[in-house]
């Protein structure tokens, strides 16, 4: 009723007066202020940690699915484990498995949304450099594998239509491969041996992604998996089929084995990201309708890329229950330690609504100091919510991914918390009768 | 002196009457109290504890409204104002002088003197040359930065006094002002009192202490809730 308008005129300047008593207040207990914002520190800074470890372990999983080609299925050969596979290896001595032409060119009849199948054999084998050598495999493939499996050729060039069709003996390493084999000097150019057969090295191709994620997908045990599938060399189907014919043997320390696969890897191109879950299952039928054993493996990146958006999406409502019940945590001791506060200064709430305070300014006195204590704690949370990823990044070795609104959401959360559990207090100081809060001992 | 009949009341209290609930008993802490205060008058409400003192006080104050009864401060019946309002009313007409000094632990001289201005809405510079000033009247000039617990008992009652005279009121009400105090620093006050009323504020001592009616010029007793006597002391005043 009494001049409204200088009152507004003085608002700014009220609330800045209010923001100077109020951290004067907190200032005066400055050991329980700070216990008090170490909830809201805490929760704010596991929040934003959390989220970036675990955006930075999700993302580098998501990449490496993703390499993979997410339109692609790939089927790998696999030794059936079951035990009638014993009894066989017994009397044929030649161990045959696979996967086989028959079901690729029925793949490519009946699946609808095939666009491309890429064939590969291989050979596991000792790579030779002169005298240095490494227990990798050699894949037989087609000139248009790099493009379909998104890996990248990294010097020279890979082996052409013409190559293949020639059955021309070049091949393509791996980088490890080529690390390996030619430490020092440059591997275009040079030849490399596997077994008798000598190859002239073209091009290096970028590292397999799939050699971890496929190593951890193999159930049936292959230690070595993720080693061979880093060491790779890649030369023309046909090339292979010359060098190594149908049965390819091994001798390794001592035993012999034998082997007939007619493909060890196919990987089949959908056309639309959408088909890809049904042909996987029509591909599935296909296969178990023509291998009594399952002798395959199935690698869906898509499927591979959903399970980890979903491992995601649980690891994400974990963080965020864990982040609620800590803020809750810090919010009540924020409203426990305002409540003694306000029963602590009852004498001066009484002074100051005698001195022409209205309840609205004991409202707004108590609730900034409460904003001000829980938005301090959420300084702080952030501070070190932002500095734990680098120094886990640092030390461990993680990949930790910061998104820019996590220390927002973060501090946010952390300032309604205040005014949330601010409010009661406030309004229980306001609401007190100024006779007897002056009475207050 | 202007005789106080000729000018309008600054108080004005109309069959006044304040009842409290006790249990199953209806208390009446004050019954049909009739008083008019005019301004430049020096009043001292005296009587025995449980008398109606601190009720008295409370109505005057603005702290608490009467059951039955108008009050009237500078012509505002304020017995029937909002709590948003009275806040109003006591922030802009009142100045408050408690016994035990009541002032802000964490807020220095100068900052307590401010607290009622600050609630007025007055400019920052402003309220702090007012309190500067007011400081340095009542012998604090030196203190301003200080804080409560750093000055004597005289002293805390000075800055209360200032801070009492900060907004300008119409009317200074002093609850046992000096019960707290040393008979040299009541002494004091009850001086600084005097000057206040001689530069013509209008000023309400509530005591028990039969001395004080020595000092002032209009002296009202209280008993069981009602006036018992209203004397003014021109003669001794002069």
């Amino acid at each position: 009723m009494i001049r409204h308008s200088l009152l507004r005129e003085f608002s700014l300047f009220r609330l800045k007066r209010s923001v100077l008593l109020g951290i004067k207040s907190l200032w005066m207990h400055r050991l329980r202020s700070l216990l008090t914002a170490m909830g809201i520190v805490f929760g704010v800074c596991s929040v934003i940690a959390m989220l970036a470890i675990g955006e930075g372990a999700s993302h580098e999983a998501q990449q490496q699915i993703k390499e993979l080609g997410s339109q692609n299925i790939i089927l790998r050969s696999v030794k059936a484990t079951d035990a009638t596979t014993a009894g066989e290896q017994e009397r044929s001595l030649i161990l045959e498995y696979g996967l086989t032409y028959r079901d690729i060119s029925q793949i490519q009849a009946t699946v609808p949304g095939v666009l491309v199948t890429i064939p590969a054999r291989e050979v596991k084998d000792f790579i030779w450099n002169e005298s240095r050598s490494i227990d990798g495999s050699t894949l037989g493939t087609v000139p248009w594998f790099p493009e379909m499996r998104n890996r990248s050729i990294v010097r020279g060039r890979f082996f052409t239509e013409i190559e293949m069709n020639t059955r021309a003996p070049v091949c393509v390493l791996s980088r490890s491969l080529a690390r390996h084999l030619f430490p020092l000097t440059e591997p275009i150019g040079d030849t490399v041996r596997i077994q008798t057969s000598y190859f002239r090295v073209i091009g290096v191709i970028a590292d397999d992604p799939a050699a971890s994620s496929a190593g951890e997908e193999d159930k049936n045990g292959k230690p070595s998996a993720k080693q061979s599938a880093a060491m790779e060399m890649l030369i023309p189907i046909s090339t292979l089929e010359d060098h190594f014919g149908e049965v390819l043997f091994k001798y390794r320390s001592g035993s012999f084995e034998a082997e007939k696969v007619e493909l060890h890897e196919v990987t089949v191109r959908i056309d639309e990201p959408d088909r890809v879950m049904p042909a996987a299952q029509a591909i599935r039928h296909v296969l178990e309708r023509n291998h009594k054993k399952v002798d395959y493996e199935m690698i869906v990146p898509l499927d591979l890329l959903r399970r980890a958006e979903r491992t995601k999406q649980i690891f994400n409502i974990v963080l965020g229950s864990i982040a609620a019940i800590s803020l809750l945590v810090g919010g009540i001791g924020i409203m426990n330690i305002m409540l003694a506060t306000v029963t602590e200064r009852t004498r001066e709430i009484g002074i100051r609504r005698a001195l022409g305070a209205k309840k609205k300014d004991i409202v707004v006195q108590f609730l900034i100091e409460t904003v001000m204590l829980s938005g301090a704690g959420g300084v702080i949370g952030v501070a070190l919510g932002l500095a734990i990823p680098l120094i886990i990044t640092h030390f461990a070795e993680m990949v930790t991914i910061i998104e820019f609104w996590a220390p927002a959401l973060a501090f946010s959360i952390s300032v309604i918390t205040g005014v949330l559990f601010g409010i009661y207090p406030a309004f229980r100081a306001a609401g007190m009768n100024p006779v007897e809060a002056l009475r207050h001992e | 002196m202007v005789s106080p009949s000729h000018s309008e009341p600054v108080i004005e209290l109309r069959g006044v009457e304040k009842h409290y609930q006790m249990g199953d008993t209806l208390v009446k802490a004050l019954q049909g109290v009739d008083l008019k205060i005019f301004p430049g008058d020096y009043i001292s409400i005296l009587g025995p504890s449980g008398c109606g003192k601190s009720t008295m006080l409370n109505i005057l104050g603005c702290l608490d409204q009467p059951s039955v009864g108008q009050y009237f401060l500078d012509g505002l019946d304020v017995s029937k104002l909002s709590d948003d309002d009275l806040s109003q009313v006591r922030g802009k007409k009142l100045g408050f002088i408690f016994q035990s000094y009541n002032l802000i632990q964490q807020l220095t001289v100068v900052e307590n003197i401010e607290v009622p201005l600050y609630y007025q809405g007055v400019s920052e510079k402003e309220s702090r040359d007012i309190a500067i000033e007011l400081a340095t009247r009542v012998g604090l000039g030196k203190r301003l930065d200080h804080r409560p617990t750093e000055l004597s008992g005289g002293q805390q009652q000075r800055v209360a006094i200032a801070r009492a005279l900060s907004n300008d009121p119409s009317v200074i009400l002093a609850d046992e002002a000096t019960g707290n105090l040393d008979s040299k620093s009541g002494g004091d006050i009850l001086g600084i009192f005097d000057q206040l009323n001689a530069d013509g504020k209008t000023l309400i001592l509530i005591t028990h202490d039969e001395g004080m009616s020595m000092r002032t010029s209009r002296t009202i007793r209280l008993k069981d809730g009602s006036i018992a006597s209203d004397k003014r002391r021109e003669e001794v005043a002069r």
